[in-house]
């Protein structure tokens, strides 16, 4: 009698994980449905090419026109620039808690970074407003400090802890036997550090660096208050951009559910679920390869 | 000649007494084995040579270790250390050849030292090669990574690597252990061979080996340096009781 059950226990137990497990790709895969159905039927009202190759984004205008371009652009602009600003640091941040911080300070940097990624974004893109943008505005000595620049500098922060905690468990998971054998050789620590376990861990790193930037380009809220939300392409770091994600954030309460503008905000959702798609694909690659 | 002198030397991990008074002499250009069952000490008294053992925190060492008649153990700044460890070389006891390519492996000390580049580092990768007989199997393929190496190849590129920036001694941590019997074999002949440029010191914990291949032969137990001296002598006359029972298998 007991060991019957246990043995339905036991059956409950394993199918019931089992469907938390599969929820997660039901979930996922009705998601892209939904986002499938809903941007499908805005290329019935407007054509595709131009729809991704139009540079102007005027859905009020008579007759509306939805070129993405520039807002493709707007979202790519920004995420280099934050790549730029946030890989080197992340890295080295990483690189410093790994390798060279005493074990105290270690400690503390390791929380401080984790802190950072639970600080909401709006209250990001806040202090980002009423402090970095008047101060990039009086810096560079430029009309408005709303720009893709200051957008940047916030998203690279906001990257940073996916960044410094992943490429730090690349960096930590370097077998000590590599190490040893370079200071045998009488390499120096900073020897060691850049010939052999950066290049041991750069697989992870790359990893760690695409989910950064699969995050940063994400990324609604910070962006939305700082960049200035000006749908053209711009010719400088400090010209104002607007991003795919600020677009269907700003516009989705203004547009009548059904018309071609509301599709429209889907069909851009869309494709930024493809980029993203594309990144954390990459992303996974990499990691798969360190775990080799 | 002795090469490598230690006086009264003492280790603690902490409070564990690790190396107990130890006091010997290394000839040069000989091989002198270390043995004695696990955990007796003779990792860390050969990690002493190259000071490997500051890596390790919370560590204390009284008396002396000469190579050449100056005390390692007064070198302060880190740029005598690293010109120390080219002197004395490592190879452990599992093959750890760096995630690079066999070229890359055998370069990676002449290029830290910048000693070589060009024309001349290639023809120290290649005689490094030739000297621990890999070349002739590896001469097409020196691109390749070194971790698709067997481990027997991978262990004697960690020898070309050593071999590579000219040490006048070579530390060897029980390199045959995870190797099969010819490989063993193979590897002892490479030793012998060596030896004629070349001082040695090998840890092993394979008795056999240390009969074999060695001039010298020291045996440790419990951190203390029990016995030192020819390995003739050792194998077939042994002064000290516990030296008995251990080569004869009582304990180990």
């Amino acid at each position: 009698m007991k060991k019957i059950f246990t043995f339905i226990k036991d059956f409950l137990i394993e199918r019931i994980i089992f469907l938390c497990g599969i929820l997660a790709i039901i979930f996922v895969f009705l998601i892209f449905l939904f986002l499938l159905n809903q941007g499908i039927s805005f290329f019935g009202a407007y054509s595709l090419w131009d729809f991704l190759g139009g540079k102007f984004w005027y859905p009020a205008s008579d007759p509306p026109q939805f070129g993405i371009l520039s807002l493709v652009i707007g979202s790519l602009f920004v995420t280099i620039q934050a790549a730029l600003i946030s890989i080197p640091l992340g890295v080295m941040t990483a690189l410093f808690i790994a390798e060279i911080a005493p074990p105290v300070i270690k400690d503390i940097l390791k929380s401080v970074v984790e802190l950072l990624a639970a600080i909401p974004s709006v209250v990001i893109g806040f202090i980002g407003m009423i402090t970095l943008v008047p101060l990039v505005r009086k810096l560079f000595n430029i009309p408005t400090g709303l720009s893709s620049f200051s957008g940047a500098l916030m998203l690279a922060f906001m990257a940073m802890p996916t960044i410094v905690s992943i490429s730090e468990d690349a960096i930590r998971s370097v077998p000590w036997s590599y190490k040893e054998g370079a200071i045998a050789l009488g390499a120096t620590r900073w020897q060691t550090m850049y010939r052999i376990i950066l290049p041991a861990s750069l697989p992870g790193i790359m990893g760690a660096v695409m989910l950064g930037m699969g995050r940063v380009i994400g990324e609604t809220m910070a962006v939305m208050m700082i960049t200035g939300n000006a749908a053209h392409i711009p010719s400088s770091v400090f010209d104002p951009v607007r991003t795919m994600t600020a677009t269907i954030a700003a516009e989705m309460g203004e547009t009548v559910k059904g018309s071609t503008h509301y599709h429209s905000l889907f069909a851009i959702g869309l494709v930024l679920f493809i980029i993203t798609f594309i990144i954390n694909f990459i992303a996974d690659t990499f990691m798969r390869k360190t775990r080799r | 000649m002795a090469i490598l002198t230690v006086t009264n030397l003492d280790l603690f991990y902490g409070a564990f007494h690790a190396l107990k008074a130890i006091t010997m002499m290394i000839e040069e250009k000989k091989i002198t084995a270390i043995i004695g069952p696990s955990g007796c000490g003779k990792s860390t008294l050969l990690r002493m040579f190259n000071r490997m053992n500051d890596t390790i925190e919370n560590i204390r060492i009284t008396g002396e270790v000469c190579l050449d008649g100056k005390n390692i153990y007064n070198m302060k700044t880190e740029r005598e250390i690293d010109r120390l460890r080219r002197k004395v070389g490592m190879v452990f006891q599992r093959p750890n050849p760096f995630p690079l390519s066999i070229f890359e492996n055998v370069a990676f000390g002449l290029r830290i030292h910048k000693k070589a580049k060009g024309q001349v580092l290639k023809e120290i990768v290649e005689a490094s090669l030739k000297a621990v007989l890999l070349w002739d199997d590896l001469k097409h393929k020196l691109k390749t990574s070194s971790l698709r190496l067997t481990l027997e190849q991978q262990q004697r590129l960690c020898i070309a690597r050593v071999l590579a920036v000219k040490p006048d001694v070579i530390l060897l941590d029980e390199p045959c252990s995870s190797l099969d019997p010819i490989a063993t074999r193979r590897i002892e002949e490479l030793m012998i061979e060596l030896k004629k440029q070349y001082t040695i010191l090998l840890v092993t914990h394979n008795m056999q080996q240390a009969a074999r291949i060695s001039d010298d032969t020291g045996f440790m137990l419990l951190g203390k340096l029990i016995e030192f001296g020819q390995t003739s002598c050792i194998f077939t006359n042994p002064r000290e009781k516990e030296t008995v029972d251990y080569i004869t298998g009582r304990y180990g």
